[in-house]
């Protein structure tokens, strides 16, 4: 099952999906806050989301698992 | 009554008003407007417009030496070299040297970056500036203010307004002025490089580096002493995690606590005699190309870098070695992930962008070393 990995260490700033989308490689599904900037994380896979792992406001570590898709 | 009246006429400021401090009511108003409207650099450029405004009353005194409010502030706080590393201290409790633990051939470029200063020094002393003039000017490359003021408090007084102002503008303007240089400096290629994880770093290897960097620092360049010390105290208070209470008074309170008489001093030395002068226009003008040769010369060391390196670096991350933290790593992360929006160089900008700040500050030290 595909997992998509935080980049960087951040703030889980705002969570564009929800359980059950359907998502498409590329699309925007979560926007991390670090260093007091936006940066905006992109699907690698397509699918649907099974399980979201964070809720805004969590404080996130490089290569924590955000979301997993089926 | 008559007297009485054209006496509070004479005695009121108004008459002693001359066409300078009109000036610099105007200038006062544009930083304010910066300040407050944009929020350029608010928290310093605020006070600093506030001060250069009260200055510029007539017969308030509030520079008088020995007398006025605010010459007391700037005696203490700047005359006699406290603020600056009281600033540095707060900023070493901020800072997280691990991007640059993890990656120490980042320290090339925070150290490359400062050429910028060495050729604006020169530069500087071609356009008539004497030695001490020059060096403060230079050193507005580093775009880092606390360093700037202390150099020019000790190098050049006189100039202090000018370069502290120009070096907190060209840090606010980062996300102007850098990406035009990126984007000439480098190919479309070379800024799609997606650079492998940075490594973790442990916790004793973050307790060690502020003892071990202030160590090498202060015996190899000991001018370097006030800011360095104080900068890897204020980091070993934070990486300690013992301290808390210091670390947070280090970097909230006291930094918060000085920076409204920094802001407030630096503003104050702006009187019309001072400021308006050809000599100030030139300091705006050198000190930006000074900030741009530094941001050239960090992508050009990154490329040179790159030729022997197997695992290549993103040279956009040598822009970040002026110190604008973290201006230029922000800056460098969003000009990656327009040419590659999988490129996440935040953290990678952030090795070179803090070891910047140690490059500034030894730079500022031989210059003081050799000139002071």
């Amino acid at each position: 099952m595909p997992e998509l990995l935080a980049p960087i260490a951040g703030n889980v700033w705002k969570i564009l999906v929800a359980v059950g989308d359907k998502v498409e490689l590329d699309d925007e599904l979560i926007i991390l806050e670090a260093l007091k900037m936006e940066t905006p994380i992109y699907s690698d896979d397509s699918g649907t989301v099974s399980e979201i792992r964070v809720k805004e406001g969590d404080s996130v570590q490089d290569g924590d698992v955000l979301v997993i898709i089926d | 009554m008559f007297d009485i009246l054209k006496d509070l006429i004479y005695s009121s400021g108004a008459v002693s008003l001359t066409g300078g401090n009109l000036v610099m009511w105007l200038v006062s108003f544009v930083l304010l407007y910066l300040a407050i409207k944009k929020q350029y650099e608010p928290l310093l450029l605020l006070p600093i417009a506030f001060g250069i405004l009260v200055v510029n009353l007539p017969l308030t005194f509030l520079m008088e030496p020995e007398h006025g409010l605010i010459w007391f502030f700037y005696h203490y706080g700047i005359e006699q070299d406290i603020i600056p590393p009281l600033i540095f201290l707060g900023l070493g409790a901020m800072i997280d040297f691990g991007p640059l633990i993890a990656n120490p051939k980042t320290l090339l470029l925070g150290a490359g970056a400062q050429a910028g200063l060495y050729v604006t020094f020169f530069a500087a002393v071609l356009f008539g500036f004497d030695l001490q003039e020059a060096a403060s000017i230079a050193i507005i490359g580093g775009a880092d203010g606390p360093t700037t003021i202390y150099l020019t408090s000790k190098l050049a007084p006189h100039l202090l307004g000018a370069t502290a102002v120009s070096a907190y503008a060209y840090m606010a303007l980062v996300p102007i002025i850098q990406p035009p240089m990126m984007k000439l400096l480098t190919t479309d290629h070379e800024r799609k490089i997606v650079m492998s994880k940075l490594r973790p770093v442990s916790k004793l290897q973050r307790i060690c580096f502020p003892i071990i960097t202030a160590m090498t620092i202060m015996l190899v360049v000991p001018p370097a002493a006030p800011l360095i010390s104080m900068l890897m105290l204020g980091n070993l208070f934070k990486e300690s995690g013992v301290v808390e209470r210091l670390s947070k008074a280090a970097s909230n309170e006291l930094m918060n606590i000085v920076t409204i008489f920094l802001g407030l001093s630096v503003g104050a030395t702006m009187t019309a005699g001072t400021f308006l002068s050809p000599k100030v226009l030139f300091i705006f003008f050198l000190g930006l190309f000074a900030f741009v040769v530094s941001t050239a010369a960090g992508l050009i060391m990154a490329k040179i870098m790159n030729l022997f390196l197997k695992d290549k670096i993103n040279p956009l991350i040598g822009a970040a070695g002026v110190s604008a933290v973290p201006m230029a790593a922000r800056c460098v992360h969003k000009v990656g992930s327009e040419a590659n929006r999988r490129n996440y160089l935040l953290m990678h900008a952030m090795g070179p962008n803090v070891a910047g700040v140690i490059g500034t500050v030894v730079a500022a030290a031989i210059l003081l070393k050799n000139l002071g």
